[in-house]
């Protein structure tokens, strides 16, 4: 006789293809090879999201967008609210390990060249995410509405400016006027919590959803010598044994995300005051450093060109290239474009070094 | 026909008239403004060079005077000859007695001065008189001061001028030039160490240092054109002029007329004149830095009341330094404390009003700022003590917590081994 758990999973079967998508699960294999560990960056990237999905709800609860009320939201979240300086800082420092994440994964699938045909739109829905990413990064930095935030929004929303024709309808869309206010305050509000979040789970659930199907990639060299001594070739079941393995990834995360929190936690800063002169050394977010110290090493006049729109322009090409990068790689059929990874290193290179070099200037 | 030619000759006519006009006031204005002096008084070695770009910054110079407008003579006249002939009123060098005069026959006029500068005083020569300097220049003292020594003679400028030896910010530096010169003023019989003093003063500070420019210099006090010492009846009124709130607590306190009585100025007895420290709270009480003691004794009823005084503040002083630590300590730890640091400053008010309150000489005038004060500390403190309880719960926590990470990632690595085992 069946039991009401057998019942109730039989209702489920004839309504639902649970079956189906535990079969899919169990279908799909994870590669084992020295360059394994890579595998976790996504899952590790995803359990980021999650957490920002999960706190960044929790903050909805006290938050109140507007210039008046914005920054003794967050104070109040931050002293007054239970746990609430767990749920903001965690928030806060998972948010910088998403972005540092994201960036790792999309390096190792260009080292690993996990973008090669059949995958060339699952790179494409992640650099996608990673804009996404950037844009959340952005979009969230203004919501405690303190100096700093302020300054850097300003200064952030003043780049595209430069960029001709389009570029005054840009700033004047973001900022939801000239200048920065609680216009633009509640207009970034409303990307951070409904656009981007819709735009990031379609994406999101597309990009598992190609990962799923197609499966793991594995590199060119590790492919060549699995093809030739095929007795070397070594997988384990996606479910539950890498699962498992990410969900020990996880847990090591979420200690480090409450280790950051409770020693570090996120500050608060001086409440923002539009009549104030901007403070010295104005800086934007690690992951827009590089990009703000080019802009301002550039010089005024490059070749007769704004030093300016020509920086933007170049980065608009690396975003550009990065996005079609797959279909740029047209080498068959797993000879490495020694040139693709040799720029990736120098563009890594570049990052670094000017990421450096923007957190020590004055 | 000959209606058009007279039209036309009539407005051709009204041209030349027009431009004539033009023409002769544009000469007029050349021949007033033209000074033919600096055409070889700039190639003059001292004292009788002028150059072109000094006395170009001059402010008379500016407002379109010659040299003639006080040396005389006609200075449109490119013949020396001409220039310098006394038919024309040339004076050559004015002598120093003569200066004072000559300055006022032009700023002692109301109705010539108007023309410049409409809101400028005219009376500087009347106040002059009335002052040390220009008392003793009109007994024929030679050495004091006139207009000249300080304002400048080719080179004058607008006091506004931050470069005129006359505005805020240099003046004393321009009466140190005699009053600091112990060999010049020894006929004089009086001290040369003020502007040694005033230059260690929390006025000079502020005026030098920070820039205030409302800050007291010299002429603050003594005034400038009527330049005179303050005496023993005045010198209060003379702060007061910026330390309000403290002289009118002064006037209700018993110091008012026992300073009176023994012939003791005003503020200056406590704080000095020229030397003015910023105060501190061991100025008052019974300590040896206590200014109190220089009158009271031990143990008299006036030290006692100083004595008061002075555990109140620094009771209030030491709270705050105390909730400051704390305070400090937590952010340090990362906790968020701005709204009783933000608090701290009523208490920092409260300080500020019972150390004004000093100037009654009661304690209990200082006891309701000084207890509204100490109210607002224990607040802050309480807050402090608070913000370093959460830190140690949060550490703990995290302990906590990270235990029973690791203990669950021992769990999974053993489930792990047990599956593949199989």
């Amino acid at each position: 006789m069946a039991g009401p758990v057998a019942s109730v999973r039989a209702w489920f079967d004839e309504r639902f293809p649970l079956d189906d998508l535990k079969a899919l699960a169990q279908k799909k294999k994870v590669p084992v090879h020295h360059y394994s560990y890579w595998y976790f960056l996504g899952g590790m990237t995803l359990f980021l999201f999650g957490v920002q999905v999960l706190t960044g709800a929790l903050l909805l609860l006290y938050y109140r967008p507007g210039a008046d009320e914005a920054f003794e939201s967050v104070q109040f979240i931050m002293t007054q609210v239970q746990f609430g300086w767990l749920i903001r800082s965690v928030h806060s420092w998972s948010a910088n390990l998403l972005v540092f994440m994201a960036f790792a994964h999309l390096f190792s699938v260009l080292f690993l060249r996990s973008y090669r045909k059949p995958r060339e739109l699952t790179w494409v829905s992640g650099i996608l995410l990673l804009f996404l990413m950037l844009g959340f990064g952005f979009s969230g930095y203004l919501l405690p509405w303190n100096t700093l935030s302020y300054f850097a929004t300003k200064v952030g929303t003043e780049i595209p400016a430069q960029i001709p024709i389009i570029g005054r309808p840009v700033l004047l869309f973001l900022r939801g006027g000239e200048d920065i206010t609680g216009s633009t305050l509640t207009r970034l509000y409303g990307f951070h919590v409904a656009i981007l979040p819709a735009l990031a789970t379609v994406l999101i659930g597309l990009h598992l959803a190609l990962i799923q199907w197609f499966g793991m990639s594995v590199p060119p060299g590790v492919e060549a010598k699995w093809r030739a001594t095929p007795e070397d070739r070594k997988e384990i079941r996606f479910f539950p044994n890498f699962v498992l393995r990410e969900l020990m990834a996880w847990y090591v995360a979420l200690g480090l995300l409450g280790a950051l929190a409770a020693l570090f936690p996120w500050g608060l800063g001086v409440k923002a005051d539009p009549f104030a002169s901007a403070p010295a050394g104005i800086k934007p977010e690690w992951y827009f450093l590089f990009m703000f110290q080019t802009l301002k090493l550039i010089p005024a006049k490059v070749l007769g060109m704004d030093g300016e729109m020509l920086g933007i322009l170049a980065f608009g090409v690396v975003g550009a290239v990065a996005l079609l990068l797959p279909f740029l790689d047209r080498e068959k059929p797993f000879k490495t474009r020694r040139w693709i990874t040799g720029l990736a290193c120098v563009f890594l290179g570049y990052m670094a070094v000017m990421t450096v070099d923007g957190w020590v200037a004055k | 026909m000959i209606k058009v030619r007279d039209s036309v000759t009539c407005r051709l006519g009204a041209v030349i008239v027009v431009a004539a006009w033009l023409i002769g006031n544009g000469l007029i204005a050349f021949a007033q403004t033209k000074n033919s002096c600096l055409d070889c008084h700039s190639n003059l070695p001292e004292p009788l060079g002028v150059s072109v770009e000094t006395y170009g910054q001059n402010i008379h110079a500016q407002k379109g005077l010659t040299c003639a407008a006080c040396h005389g003579g006609d200075a449109s006249s490119d013949d020396p000859e001409k220039a310098m002939s006394r038919a024309a009123g040339w004076k050559g060098k004015i002598e120093r007695k003569q200066i004072p005069e000559l300055c006022a026959s032009c700023h002692a006029d109301a109705e010539r001065m108007k023309k410049y500068n409409p809101s400028l005083r005219v009376d500087q020569f009347q106040q002059y008189k009335t002052s040390v300097h220009g008392m003793k220049w009109a007994k024929g003292d030679n050495k004091v001061a006139v207009c000249t020594d300080c304002h400048g003679v080719h080179d004058l400028r607008a006091p506004s001028d931050p470069r005129s030896k006359v505005h805020p910010i240099n003046i004393a530096t321009t009466c140190s030039r005699c009053h600091a010169d112990a060999e010049y003023m020894k006929p004089y019989g009086i001290k040369t160490d003020q502007f040694a003093n005033y230059e260690q003063s929390v006025h000079h500070d502020a005026m030098v240092v920070r820039g205030d420019l409302s800050a007291p210099t010299c002429t603050t006090c003594h005034g400038n054109h009527g330049a005179t010492p303050p005496g023993v009846a005045n010198v209060t009124n003379v702060c007061s002029n910026c330390h309000v709130f403290q002289a009118q607590l002064f006037q209700t306190s018993p110091h008012k007329d026992a300073f009176a009585a023994m012939g003791f100025p005003g503020c200056v007895t406590c704080h000095s004149n020229h030397a003015i420290k910023a105060p501190t709270d061991e100025m008052i009480g019974a300590g040896p830095k206590a200014v109190c003691m220089n009158c009271h004794t031990a143990g008299d009823a006036g030290s006692m009341q100083a004595e008061a005084m002075h555990a109140q503040l620094t009771n209030l002083a030491s709270a705050i330094a105390a909730s400051d630590e704390l305070l400090s300590r937590a952010e340090r730890q990362g906790m968020e404390v701005s709204q009783p640091k933000l608090q701290q400053t009523q208490a920092r008010d409260a300080l500020l009003k019972a150390r004004v309150a000093v100037h009654a000489f009661r304690d209990s005038g200082l006891k309701q700022d000084t207890d509204a004060g100490l109210a607002t500390t224990k607040l802050t403190y309480v807050a402090g003590q608070k913000a370093m309880q959460e830190w140690r719960f949060r550490r703990v926590g995290l302990g906590l917590s990270l235990v029973l990470i690791a203990l669950t990632l021992v769990g999974l690595g053993f489930y792990i081994r047990r599956l593949e085992q199989k």
